[in-house]
Parts: C-alpha cells; sequence; structure tokens
C-alpha cells in the first residue's frame, strides 16, 4: 500500500524533476503556448466571423459552403486535421511558412477555431433583434451596410464571453502541435513536458505542465463566468422598471 | 399626373400568413401634405398595411405608388426608396450599440454619402428640434422612452423622408410621455408633412387627421374626414370599436 504510493509520487510528482523543468517550461514553453493560442485565436476570429455572415447569408450557395466548413473541422478528430495541415500543406509543396512549423501549427489550429468561433458569432448575429434589422433598412441601408454596421457590432458584444471561454480551448488545442515536431526554441508547454517525459522515463514533467495550463485556464474560466453572470444579470432599464 | 404623386396609393393589396388573410383588396390614396390616421381593433391588419408602405411586408398581389414611384415594381431600387420613407417603430428600436448622435448621423453617412461633420451638424439640428439638445452623447438606453421616441423621429425626419410612417408611435410610452411625441407629431402634420399614422390615440386622429381609415379583418370599413367618421360612424362595427375605446 505505502510502496504503490510512493511509486506514484514517483512517477507523477517527482519534485527534483520538476523544478528542474520549470524553468524551461516558464520561458519557451509558456510564451510559445500563449503566443500560439493568440495567433490561432485571431485567425479563429477573422475566419469565424466572415463564416458566420456567410452562415446567416440569404444566398443558398454561400450558406452551404460554410455549413460545410464548419461541419467537416468541427467534425473531424482536430489532431487529424492538425497533421494534415502542418504536415500536408508543405509536402504538397504550399511551403506557405517555409519550414517554420510553428506558423503551421498556428495556422492549423487557427481554422479548426474559426469553424468554432463562427457557430459562436452566427449565434451572436442572430441574437440582434428585427427591429434593428428593420430599422436600419427603413433608412435605406443595404443588407451589407446594415450588417456590417448594425448587425456585426451588437452581435459580437453579445459573444464576447463564449468567446473567450473558446480562447481556453485553444490554449489547451495547442498541445497537439507537439507532432508536428517544433524546434526547441519553438516548443510549447507540452511539448517540452514530453521531450522530458521521454528522456528521464518519468511523467513529473507533465505534471509540472499540467500545473502551468490549470493556472491559466481556471481564474480565466472563472472571470469568463463572472462575466457571463454580469452580462445576464446586469441592469437594463426594463428589470429596473420592474422592481 | 398620378392622383398619388407625392403620397402614397396602395391599389387592391392582398397580403396572408398562412391561410389567414391579413390585407384583403385594399385601396386607399394618402394623399400628399396631408396626415391620415389609421384606426383598427387588433389584428386588423394596420401595421401590416403600413410595413407595405416601405416593403418591409410585400403584398402578395396589387400595386403600391410611392411618391409617383411604383414600389411594387420588381426592378425598382428599393434602398433608395426607403431613404426617402421615414418610419418611427412602436418599440423605437434605436441603435442600442450607438450614440444618440450616431443613431440620428449614421444614415445621412451611409446613405446619403455625407461627411461625418455635416451629417452630425445635421443630426445635432434634428435633435434640437424634437427637444433634446445636450443629450446626443448618451446611449440611447439612458433616455427615457419619450425621449427615445423622439430621437426614432429625428432619426427618421434626418434622412428629409417625403413620406413618415408611424406604427402606433406612443403605444410603448408611459402616458406622461406621451404628450410630448404627439406633440411633435403634430407639430410635424402642421408643417406639411405627408402622414401615415396607425394610432390608438382617437383624440391626435381628431385633431390631426385630415383623413381616418377605419380597418377591419384586412378591409377598409370606412374612410373619412375625422369629424365625420368620429361623430356620424356608418358602419355598426365602428361603432362598436368607437363605443370601446372613446
Ligand atoms: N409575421 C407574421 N406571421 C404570421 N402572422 C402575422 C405576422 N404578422 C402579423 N400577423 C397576423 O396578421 C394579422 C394582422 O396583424 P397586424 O400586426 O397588421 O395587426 P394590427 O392591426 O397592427 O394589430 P395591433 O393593433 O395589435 O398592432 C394578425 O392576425 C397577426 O396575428
Ligand atoms: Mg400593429
Amino acid at each position: 500500500m505505502l510502496k504503490g504510493l510512493l511509486r506514484i509520487q514517483q512517477t507523477f510528482f517527482d519534485l527534483h524533476l520538476i523544478v528542474r523543468v520549470m524553468p524551461n517550461l516558464l520561458r519557451v514553453g509558456l510564451p510559445n503556448t500563449f503566443i500560439l493560442a493568440l495567433l490561432a485565436t485571431l485567425i479563429g476570429i477573422a475566419l469565424g466571423l466572415i463564416i458566420a455572415i456567410g452562415l446567416i447569408s440569404s444566398r443558398r450557395p454561400i450558406g452551404i459552403l460554410c455549413r460545410f466548413y464548419v461541419d467537416i473541422l468541427r467534425g473531424l478528430p482536430h489532431i487529424l486535421t492538425i497533421y494534415l495541415i502542418g504536415q500536408g500543406l508543405p509536402l504538397a509543396g504550399l511551403s506557405l511558412f517555409g519550414d517554420n512549423t510553428y506558423a503551421y501549427a498556428a495556422l492549423a489550429i487557427g481554422l479548426i477555431e474559426g469553424a468554432y468561433m463562427a457557430e459562436i458569432f452566427r449565434a451572436g448575429l442572430q441574437s440582434v433583434e428585427r427591429g434593428q434589422i428593420e430599422a436600419a433598412r427603413t433608412l435605406g441601408m443595404t443588407r451589407a451596410q446594415t450588417m456590417l454596421f448594425i448587425i456585426v457590432p451588437q452581435g459580437i458584444r453579445r459573444v464576447l464571453p463564449p468567446l473567450t471561454g473558446q480562447f481556453i480551448l485553444v490554449i489547451k488545442g495547442t498541445a497537439l502541435v507537439f507532432l508536428l515536431g517544433l524546434t526547441a526554441s519553438q516548443r510549447d508547454l507540452f511539448s517540452i513536458a514530453q521531450d522530458s517525459a521521454i528522456n528521464n522515463a518519468n511523467l513529473s514533467p507533465l505534471t509540472a505542465a499540467g500545473f502551468i495550463y490549470l493556472a491559466l485556464t481556471v481564474p480565466m474560466t472563472y472571470a469568463v463566468n463572472a462575466w457571463e453572470r454580469r452580462l445576464r444579470l446586469g441592469p437594463t432599464p426594463q428589470r429596473r422598471t420592474a422592481l | 399626373m398620378h392622383p398619388s404623386t407625392g403620397g402614397v396609393r396602395f391599389e387592391h393589396i392582398m397580403k396572408s400568413y398562412g391561410p389567414v388573410r391579413v390585407l384583403d383588396d385594399i385601396t386607399l390614396d394618402v394623399p400628399r401634405a396631408m396626415t391620415t390616421c389609421i384606426i383598427g381593433p387588433s389584428g386588423s391588419g394596420k401595421s401590416t398595411l403600413l410595413r407595405c408602405a416601405n416593403l418591409l411586408e410585400r403584398p402578395e398581389a396589387g400595386r403600391i405608388i410611392v411618391d409617383g414611384i411604383t414600389i411594387t415594381d420588381p426592378d425598382v431600387n428599393i434602398d433608395a426608396i426607403r431613404s426617402r420613407v421615414g418610419m418611427v417603430f412602436q418599440h423605437f428600436h434605436l441603435f442600442g450599440h450607438l450614440s444618440v448622435l450616431d443613431n440620428v448621423a449614421l444614415a445621412l453617412r451611409k446613405v446619403r454619402r455625407l461627411p461625418r461633420a455635416e451629417a452630425e451638424d445635421r443630426a445635432l439640428a434634428k435633435l434640437n428640434e424634437v427637444g433634446l439638445r445636450g443629450l446626443e452623447r448618451r446611449r440611447p438606453t439612458d433616455l427615457s422612452g419619450g425621449q427615445q421616441q423622439r430621437v426614432a423621429i429625428a432619426r427618421a425626419l434626418a434622412m428629409e423622408p417625403a413620406i413618415m410612417l408611424f406604427d402606433e408611435a406612443t403605444s410603448a410610452l408611459d402616458p406622461e410621455l406621451v404628450k410630448g411625441v404627439l406633440a411633435i407629431m403634430r407639430d410635424l402634420a402642421t408643417s406639411g408633412m405627408t402622414m401615415l399614422v396607425v394610432t390608438h390615440e382617437m383624440r391626435f386622429a381628431r385633431e390631426a387627421a385630415g383623413q381616418v381609415i377605419f380597418m377591419d379583418q384586412g378591409k377598409i370599413v370606412e374612410t373619412a374626414p375625422p369629424a365625420q367618421l368620429f361623430d356620424h360612424p356608418q358602419s355598426p362595427r365602428l361603432q362598436q370599436f368607437l363605443d370601446q375605446v372613446l
């Protein structure tokens, strides 16, 4: 019994190893993970917004095309998409970023996130009241102007919390890029931890990385929840008169 | 010369939602420089008819001529026509993400293509006209209902419309705020604006309208100058309606 506990402690919580891998995790892995998540999110936001507009478009072919994109990228295992894009594009001669694996990784995750964020944006755009649209069209604004100046700005505001929530998922999702084989200085949290775990035949470096992921994601999750609660319960004029 | 030049003419308008016939062969002249009020029970099709005048609803049959242009023609540029037909809604529909000033200036910039400074000058002048000087930096939700509705009126008037449509513009307001909005509408009527007004304010209809339309079940039942319509209703249905609301 005690021996078992000791084995667990040695395999997952070898303090010596954790302390040794920590500086590299914090100095190299953390910024790489964070920047990768940020880049992918930016790509995802730009792409997601365009696709969301396509999804609610009254032009059927555009809507169908965008629906295809969303269904496929949400339907595939992320690991497969990352592999197809990260390894596949350079293999196919589409070396957009030379042999910069980090950039392919960001692109691959960004393309996946675009699909998820499209659904988030779509919900936001569709939540804008009909009356807002009618008021804009009544003033002579075109469909495109109404979308650009009325629907998009209001729709985006309403989905900022779920969008931030998605960013938390992206942070975790970046762990998959290890399989593209990053150079030493480009490695993310998971890659560094995994390399160290293999070299030492001990899983404690992964535990160390786990703590860092948690330190990022848990506070952000609570912040997003609080934010959403405030948006939901925030004082609205109707509520004030009702009281 | 078409009789409806400058005004609105509805000719044999038909509109259904599923099996429900909401507008049943409506023919109506809304003369220019006059206020036409539409009254009638809930569900009689008043809003639907009004919303046909700028094609927020498309009739299944019939013709609508607005300021000399047959807007039901398939190749007509509806955006250009809408920009000259002001509309005021029961629930204001101010743009929630924009300041009061931007609410009024946006279409001037994007539809009329005025430079920002000019658009804002004109917006300020209109806000001034409806008695909202000094509130231009506020968010719509920080205003009272009456103030919000006046912003909506300023927003429509800033486009210098040939025709103004009002759909129960005061129905969502607290009683003490109704007066201010009605006063603006009355001034507008006196100034010679062509107006089509759906309202439950019978006093407004009596005092401001040149003609009053009574609708029931998708049909126009009576059309007459207000004094005649209110004091000498011809049909039992109108008599019954007036007994209920007066
Ligand atoms: N989008 C819609 N889909 C289905 N039915 C509708 C729709 N809009 C209106 N209707 C129906 O059409 C009829 C006429 O509606 P309309 O809003 O024009 O009446 P109204 O005279 O303006 O009534 P109120 O005084 O209550 O505003 C009603 O029976 C209504 O239920
Ligand atoms: Mg109505």
